[in-house]
């Protein structure tokens, strides 16, 4: 079976600082693989390289057969990949329920009559215009596909129905923090993407706010969605991955199942090699 | 050829002057700031006032004008921009907008508009090298400024308060964590920069000899520009880009004439932006910083409309007031339903996309020389000149500002203003005469020449317009544009093309810009290119923050308020536009986000 994400010598660098230097791993379908690394080790550079936010200067990205690292960030949502950001970015001005249908954008065709020239730079006004003629006079087909969007928009709302169900209509500004996250989770989702990237999903979240996004990851998990994880906190990390990949200065300095690599003493040094020194020096 | 550039060191040197004012307060306050345009005239005067009036010498003159100019800035500071900076940067640059108006009137009131003649204070032209004619006036100038820029970058870099003020404009809530008094440091950036412009504005007339109050418009739109095309906040770039434009345009007139020089100014300023978005020494972030707390665009709900106000706005908007109003209210009514059909559009790119496009007078313009030209030389009806003089503007407009759709934050507007007055220039290039005559709609072979009979056509497009918005806003693509506007990296997460939907917005507004240009030209028959001008841009932006920036029938609230005001203040024609200035900054004070957007 062919690997959903196959990433190979990836290298980025800032001004001659080596932040992802040659970093090789796959993700498999139905994986879910999670990056942990000390801050500055090049983890949320991975995933921007990865997710097409930052253009990587080497290296290769394959999204199940088709090779990505050339492409703008929006073709890599249409060929399958969808995230979240760190602190979490929402749509502040639009509702709960438009987000989540923003992030329906690429999988939508009646909507999009002429989709496919969008990326041909002479004919984009052509794909839209086309969308512009279905917004303002409609056409039967996008009022079908208005009923399957209305549909999915209210399954993704369903998965955190307690948090988001009564917030459906409110703008984002509006949300306390830790629904901006789930709201931006669920427009994630909705597309349905081969993989999901997500970015410290529980950053600046407190122990039930995480256990419960730990609860929908395993839920996810059980569906079978292949995902790409950035994570500090290490005891979900390990209840979720299949597989943990360790980065430090930019490299991969182990991976393999989670209890393997919490054994590993490259990782222990990693995680506290330099304190261990300090204090010895101090000493 | 080295005359030339004497000339454009001169000019550049006013300019640098300026844009070190308008960056330094952009590094502090992140505030874009109309006002200083104003200090350019106002120093001007001051000067022709104390010399000329007064018969103070030059030199005593000179300290006066900073001081009075320094002054000022202290008051406007105080009283308007401080206060209201904390709410949307937009509601801040509306309001210095509203404090330059209120600044040139009162100037008017006190100097008149008259062009005064600038006394030949320092001689202009009695020295030379080789062929090379310059003045003692030349070099004071020349001098003073790089004195004053040697003595401002020696503060910054090295006084205690210098570096306050730029660690204030590295990060204003450090700044306050390490105990920098911000709003003092705010203050004294705004007395330097206001004492700035009224050096620049001495020199200005100094060296073109004549000043009237409102003589600083041109010097600091330009001035302005050269900030941006240096890097908003960076001082040096400000100066850099002063002196480039300078010394561009003064080339610019000996090869072409003064009637390309806004055009090459604007040029210049959206192929750097182009290639460079962030300005020639300004830097962009590779991915910009997530928000926290939300984005650019205004926190705030609309306010609950009751089902019953649509219906009865519809009634009496479009049966009752043309039935009952007489000629002189039916008058004013068109000149608020045109605005109204031409800022409800422009919801669409300001509210939506995010985009506050500062030069909608352009597409406003092409419409209104297509529909002019279509009905007038090849005798096509009105009923079709309308749309397509509103799919000319939108091509057109689209096709030039392609270009500027990846500039980013506040950049993408200064484009888009540089954009909408090269468009303007261009027509006054070709066609300066302005058009007469032009034919006024018929129907059924009756002409529509009543105020009534206008009144009720720009009802219906309006009507139209509104439609066509609201059917826009509440659909699909309509979240995706807001998405764009919201926040552009999620959105191309999401794998919205973000620079497409820019374009399409902006394309969407033009033609609606295109279709109000052309109503205006049928009813004033005459058009010609000064109608067309930045002041005619601002009022399309005020009318949409004035409603609310994503709210339709806000711009139709907004246009009511701001046309229909102007109006109402017309029994005291000294006072209109001061008292308006007034108007708009209370209600940027009490309705940062729009008069029908209840604040969060």
């Amino acid at each position: 079976m062919t690997a959903v994400l196959e990433v190979t010598g990836l290298r980025r660098h800032f001004a001659g600082l080596a932040a992802v230097d040659g970093v090789s791993f796959t993700v498999g379908p139905h994986e879910v693989v999670s990056i942990i690394g000390p801050n500055g080790s090049g983890k949320t550079t991975t995933l921007n390289l990865v997710t097409g936010a930052i253009p990587a200067h080497g290296g290769s990205i394959v999204l199940d057969g088709t090779r990505i690292d050339v492409a703008d960030p929006a073709r890599i949502a249409e060929h399958g990949i969808a995230r979240t950001f760190q602190n979490g970015r929402v749509f502040a001005a639009l509702s709960v329920a438009d987000n989540v249908e923003v992030g329906l954008h690429t999988t939508l065709r009646a909507h999009r009559p002429f989709h496919r020239l969008s990326h041909l730079v002479g004919l984009r006004w052509v794909a839209l215009l086309g969308e512009l003629v279905v917004a303002v006079v409609g056409t039967p087909a996008a009022r079908r596909e208005r009923r399957a969007i209305d549909a999915t928009v209210a399954a993704e709302i369903e998965r955190f129905e307690a948090r988001l169900g009564p917030r459906r209509d409110d703008p984002a500004y509006s949300l306390s923090y830790a629904n901006r996250r789930r709201t931006e989770i669920a427009r994630a989702l909705a597309p349905r993407p081969k993989l999901l990237v997500l970015d410290e999903p529980t950053a600046g979240m407190n122990p039930s706010e995480t256990a419960e996004v730990l609860g929908q990851l395993l839920e996810l998990k059980a569906e079978g969605q292949a995902m790409l994880l950035v994570e500090h906190k290490l005891d979900l990390v390990m209840t979720v991955s299949d597989r943990v990949i360790v980065m430090d200065g930019g490299r991969i300095v182990a991976q393999g199942a989670p209890d393997e690599v919490r054994a590993d003493p490259a990782v222990i040094e990693a995680y506290l090699g330099r304190r261990r020194v300090a204090a010895e020096e101090r000493a | 050829m080295l005359d030339t550039l004497v000339a454009g060191l001169l000019r550049g040197n006013v300019y640098a002057l300026g844009a070190v004012g308008i960056s330094l307060v952009f590094g502090v306050m992140n505030v874009v700031n109309f006002a200083q345009f104003s200090f350019f005239g106002l120093g001007a005067m001051l000067a022709w006032f104390f010399v000329a009036q007064e018969g103070l010498p030059f030199w005593l003159a000179l300290p006066l004008v900073l001081v009075v100019c320094a002054g000022l800035g202290l008051l406007v500071n105080v009283a308007v921009v401080r206060p209201l900076a904390r709410f949307l940067p937009l509601a801040a640059m509306l309001s210095t907008y509203a404090v330059s108006q209120i600044l040139d009137n009162a100037s008017q009131l006190a100097f008149t508009a008259q062009f005064r003649v600038f006394p030949k204070v320092l001689p202009t032209s009695n020295l030379h090298v080789g062929s090379m004619r310059f003045g003692t006036s030349d070099l004071v100038m020349l001098g003073v400024t790089a004195t004053v820029m040697l003595g401002m970058s020696a503060f910054l870099r090295y006084g205690k308060v210098g570096q306050a003020i730029r660690a204030t404009a590295q990060d204003q809530e450090a700044a306050l964590q390490v105990g920098i008094p911000v709003g003092l440091v705010q203050h004294l950036s705004f007395v330097i920069a206001s004492a700035l412009g009224g050096l620049a504005g001495v020199f200005v007339s100094l060296y073109v000899g004549v000043a009237n109050p409102t003589s600083g418009l041109t010097t600091g739109m330009t001035a302005f520009v050269a900030a941006a095309l240096g890097g908003l906040g960076s001082l040096v770039g400000a100066v850099v880009g002063g002196f480039v434009l300078g010394i561009v345009e003064a080339f610019g007139i000996s090869l072409a004439g003064d009637t390309a020089r806004q055009i090459i100014v604007f040029a210049v300023l959206v192929v750097v932006l182009v290639v460079r978005p962030g300005g020639l020494l300004g830097k962009v972030p590779l991915i910009a910083t997530e928000p926290l707390t939300g984005t650019f665009l205004g926190k705030g709900r609309p306010l609950r409309v009751p089902r019953w106000v649509w219906p009865a706005a519809f009634v009496l908007g479009g049966i009752v007031v043309p039935f009952v109003a007489d000629d002189y209210v039916l008058t004013t009514g068109t000149q608020v339903l045109v605005y109204a059909v031409i800022a409800a559009g422009f919801t669409v790119t300001a509210g939506q996309a995010g985009v506050v496009a500062l030069g909608q007078a352009g597409p406003i313009a092409i419409g209104a020389y297509t529909s002019a030209l279509l009905t007038l030389h090849l005798h096509v009806s009105f009923w079709v000149a309308l749309p397509v003089a509103g799919l000319v503007a939108a091509v057109i407009a689209s096709i030039l500002s392609s270009p500027v759709w990846g500039v980013k934050g506040h950049y993408v507007s200064i484009a888009t203003l540089g954009v909408g007055t090269a468009i303007v220039a261009v027509i006054q290039l070709v066609l300066p005469q302005g058009i007469y005559g032009i034919p006024v709609p018929t129907w059924a072979g009756t002409p529509l020449s009543t105020p009534r009979a206008y009144y009720l056509v720009d009802a219906g497009v309006l009507a139209l317009t509104l439609l066509v918005t609201w059917r826009l806003r509440a659909s699909h693509l309509g979240k995706v544009i807001s998405s764009v506007g919201s926040d552009e990296v999620a959105a191309l997460a999401s794998g919205v093309r973000v620079r497409d939907y820019k374009a399409l917005a902006f394309a969407v507004s033009a033609f609606f810009a295109g279709i109000g240009g052309s109503l205006l030209a049928h009813q004033y028959t005459y058009i010609d290119p000064t109608i067309f001008t930045m002041l005619m841009s601002l009022l399309v932006v005020t009318i949409v923050i004035m409603g609310g920036v994503s709210l339709p029938y806000g711009a139709v609230v907004g246009s009511l308020v701001l046309i229909g005001a102007m109006e109402l203040l017309r029994f005291t024609p000294e006072l209109r536009i001061i008292a308006y200035g007034l108007v708009l900054i209370l209600v940027v004070r009490f309705r940062p986000g729009g008069i029908l957007v209840r604040t969060a």
